[in-house]
């Protein structure tokens, strides 16, 4: 059940209120919330509690504890609770929150802040606007049936009286709290910024310069910090002369940080530190450091060896990770067959701000302003690293200049924490641009590897798929070396397809890099050689490719993966709450053929069409590209369409611009994407070796089709992604008759 | 000691002349709406005016910026209204918006010598500046909304 509670603890959200102001946490307890965002009854697990606070004012203040990094977040969700209330946006105040486990779970990854807090804020303003009901009619001595809030006041209609929230925030706060079955939540037709797009709330801000990202952000007295770290994961300091960088004006010293010990997680890598008066001269003095590393045993990884192990691992017999059917009989039976392997590289993030964050510690406590995309792992980083209580960590979020899953990952927070508690002053870490992408937490390296028996019109009859792929726990331990079962669900074992004998199997990689969490992770990989497949397969078989994949997806219907004893991981979620409904992803594949005017587009000489489709995070998304390649084999894309299925949409523009945004982003993944790795060392270092799209080099016009749903909200930032690396690839086979089978595409000659 | 115009106002520097100005618009001016992306002119976020030429400011040494008149995104107007920062915003282009006050800065460079761009015109223009979060057809939309071209 939900169970929301008035705290009188005020010292929680601190100095954002004033006396006398109703201060409502709304700690929603297993029930709907819960479960939804877990799948599970487990109270001790999940805590999440939204804060709403009326200020006697009658400013309405939101606490905000999800992290802005471009997805419009920071607004999306207060505008859900703000709706609720029925409070006047204009008098809505934002406030981040710190890092704290009584928000909840704050790691916006994922794509699931909407998913998981959409009910929890919904119930948070509803909450309020009932009390200030109550308020109301204690004070008029009616019935609350017969107040009504509109528009940040109460409203009596029989009488035409009306008060404030403001006037009645102090009365509304000693009122019982409601009981869940006594909250009436809007129906969609009273929701008033639900569904519209409001000017997000940092927009004049960035306009002007001013807004703060954690390379931004300053405390009195602050130095800077610039760290040489082993070129080789796990490689150790052997000496260091820093004769000549302490010569550099304004440098003040140098610290040498401890080695990272395996499982890495999210420890600071270690190093020699240059500590300076400004972030140049840190720059400058570690320019000019003399450091030789012991580079220890992943001294032996080259990625293009790496690459050839990962194809003999995917060609031989691994762990059954799904099976229906028996898909070996059905290649006994010696009907035609096809098979083809796929190869994406590691993958860096390169978010435009790198990380960056500023942290003091002083009397056994740290004080930490960062660029993160989670507050909580920072507390829980920094405290480990110290050796203090995570309690005694304060972090504070700034904007993020990007995060795309690397800003998870706090690393950098704890070097600027442990420096400081060196150097008895805050200390600023901002990584170098260099120091970014080689010491990234890498989107996996995958092969994949995929077979199909052929039945009639080339539908196949059985399919094997084995994915090859250091996992991202290599990161928490070191012995493993198979996928977990949350990132083989993206798009692996949960595959929708009608075939009756499927078997979907997983080996083993070791890790030697940091694996890491990027924009869709394992979806990547997945999709881009699931979908690419079913383009040879439709291709082979002479059928257009819309028309064949919904044949290879069949009729529509709700996967039961239970019945056939596969555990679907889902994101999480239940499946009877979010169940994997391939009439939603054959509507999207519907859509996206009409609107991008599939059957019907002639595209030029040297222009084609390509087309996929994927399901993940929850959302479902279809994709038509146009590529154009030119006598030199350079490739434009003047044109993408997506149609995507996210459920209830909350803000449309946002939705619309992380869909455009994804189009661009797997571009780069198709296009130039790749890090490679020659002895141990990563060999690109900044955008002219890890290139990523430019204006003249990104789609020239992304069409977002949102196909309409009272569905609940699923996710919006990284569902883009998956299906349009495939597209783009199936539009260039179309374009040039060249199969992209390793990513990047610029390893492929394409004429 | 160098001599410098930013924004408006008169400012002597007496540091390490190779220094960038970029360093010292934002650690000593605490001009911060100028970014550091790439530190070797790849990426554009770190872009200015520099005698109202779009810049950029992490390969521009202190020495090059002596005597020289410096207009930030701080400094492109008073209030925010800038033709292209209204642009930036009818269109609402930014997502994170780190890279925005340099896409800003070029635009408006770009505006000042060509008022009704083309395509190409902005591709020329453009190419310098990234954005991973991918806005550019925003980008694109709100330079020829600042310019009444669309």
């Amino acid at each position: 059940m939900t169970s929301v509670v008035l705290v009188t603890r005020r010292g929680f959200l601190g100095a954002m209120l004033s006396a006398g102001a109703l201060v409502l946490c709304a700690r929603v307890l297993p029930a709907r919330a819960l479960q939804a965002a877990t799948g599970k009854d487990d109270a001790t697990a999940w805590y999440p509690s939204v804060y709403v606070g009326i200020e006697p004012s009658g400013t309405v203040i939101i606490v905000a504890h999800r992290s802005e990094m471009g997805t419009g977040i920071r607004t999306a969700l207060p505008m859900v609770a703000a709706d609720e209330l029925e409070a006047d946006w204009e008098r809505v105040r934002i406030e981040q929150a710190i890092g704290d486990p009584r928000y909840g779970d704050q790691n916006t990854d994922g794509s699931k802040s909407m998913r998981d807090f959409y009910q929890a804020l919904r119930d948070a303003g509803a909450t309020a606007r009932l009390m200030l009901v109550r308020a109301a009619a204690v004070k008029w001595n009616v019935p609350p049936s017969e107040c009504t809030a509109r528009n940040h006041q109460v409203v009596h209609a029989a009488t035409g009286r009306s008060l404030g929230y403001g006037e009645l925030a102090t009365l509304a706060a000693a009122q019982p709290v409601p009981r869940p079955e006594e909250l009436q939540l809007k129906s969609p037709a009273e929701l008033r910024y639900v569904g519209t797009d409001v000017a997000i709330i940092d927009l004049e801000d960035i306009c002007t310069g001013k807004a703060v990202y954690g390379i931004d952000a300053q405390m009195p007295g602050m130095v800077y910090a610039s760290i040489a770290r082993s070129p080789v994961l796990g490689g150790t300091l052997e000496s260091y002369d820093d004769t000549e960088a302490r010569k550099v004006r304004g440098v003040q010293q140098t610290v040498v940080l401890p080695p990272a010990k395996p499982p890495y997680a999210f420890q600071a890598l270690g190093g020699v530190a240059v500590v300076a008066d400004g972030a140049w001269a840190a720059m400058q003095g570690r320019e000019k450091l003399k450091v030789e590393w012991e580079p220890g045993e992943n001294a032996t990884y080259d990625s293009e060896a790496y690459k050839t192990s990962l194809y003999e691992t995917a060609r031989s017999p691994q762990k059954v990770v799904r099976n229906v059917g028996d898909v070996d009989a059905e290649f006994a039976r010696g009907g035609k067959t096809y098979e083809a392997q796929y190869y994406v590289p590691l993958l860096a993030h390169a978010s435009m701000e790198p990380p960056a964050a500023v942290a003091e510690y002083r009397d056994g406590k740290v004080l930490a302003w960062a660029a993160t995309q989670n507050p909580q792992a920072v507390q829980d980083a920094v405290a480990s690293a110290l050796g203090i209580a995570k309690q005694d960590v304060t972090c504070h979020v700034t904007l993020l200049g990007g995060g795309f899953g690397r800003k998870s990952k706090p690393d950098y927070v704890v070097e600027a924490a442990l420096l400081s508690r060196q150097v008895g002053k805050p200390v600023n870490v901002t990584w170098s641009r260099e120091d970014d992408v080689k010491f990234d937490y890498y989107n996996a390296v995958a092969a994949v590897y995929l077979k199909a028996a052929l039945g009639a019109g080339g539908k196949p009859t059985a399919w094997l798929q084995r994915s090859v792929f250091p996992p991202i726990t290599s990161i928490f331990d070191v012995n493993a070396v198979y996928g977990d079962p949350g990132h083989l669900g993206q798009g692996f074992l949960d595959v929708p397809f009608d075939i009756p004998n499927l078997r979907a199997e997983n080996g083993p990689a070791k890790a030697h890099v940091r694996i890491g969490w990027l924009r869709s992770v394992a979806n990547i990989y997945h999709a881009f050689a699931i979908q690419s497949f079913v383009d040879e397969l439709a291709a082979a078989a002479g059928r257009d490719r819309v028309e064949y994949l919904l044949d290879v997806i069949g009729p529509s219907r709700k996967i039961d993966f239970q019945a056939e004893g596969t555990v679907n991981p889902n994101y999480g979620k239940s499946l009877e709450q979010y169940p994997l409904d391939t009439g939603r992803l054959r509507r999207v594949i519907e859509v996206v053929a009409e609107r991008s005017k599939w059957a019907k587009r002639k595209p030029a000489n040297g222009s084609a069409l390509g087309f996929a489709a994927h399901q993940s995070f929850l959302s479902y998304v279809a994709a038509v590209v146009e590529v154009e390649v030119d006598r030199k084999g350079q490739v434009r894309i003047p044109r993408v369409d997506l149609a995507v299925d996210v459920g209830r949409v909350i803000h449309p523009e946002r939705v619309r611009a992380q869909f455009e945004g994804a189009a661009v982003f797997a571009t780069a993944v198709a296009l130039t994407g790749e890090i490679t790795a020659v002895k141990g060392q990563i060999q690109q270092g900044n955008y002219h070796d890890y290139p990523v799209p430019r204006i003249n080099e990104a789609p020239y016009e992304t069409r977002v089709h949102i196909v309409s749903s009272d569905a609940l909200p699923t996710g919006v930032g990284e569902p883009g992604v998956p299906p349009t690396v495939p597209a783009i690839c199936n539009a260039l086979f179309a374009a040039t008759g060249k199969r992209i089978r390793e990513l990047p595409v610029k390893r492929t000659p394409l004429v | 000691m160098i001599q410098l115009t930013v924004n408006g106002l008169v400012r002597q520097f007496d540091g390490d002349p190779e220094m960038p100005l970029l360093w010292y618009l934002r650690d000593e001016l605490r001009l911060t709406g100028t970014k550091y992306g790439c530190g070797i002119g790849l990426c554009g976020a770190c872009t200015v005016h520099l005698n109202g030429a779009a810049t950029r400011s992490c390969v521009t040494p202190m020495s090059a910026a002596a005597g020289r008149e410096v207009v930030t995104i701080e400094g492109l107007s008073t209030d925010g209204d800038h033709p292209v920062q209204r642009a930036w915003k009818t269109v609402t282009v930014p997502q994170c918006g780190y890279c925005q006050p340099g896409q800003m800065m070029q635009a408006a460079a770009l505006l000042r010598a060509k008022p009704a761009p083309t395509d190409a015109d902005i591709d020329d223009a453009m190419q310098g500046n990234i954005c991973r979060c991918g806005t550019y057809q925003r980008i694109r939309a709100a330079i020829k909304l600042a310019a009444g071209v669309t």
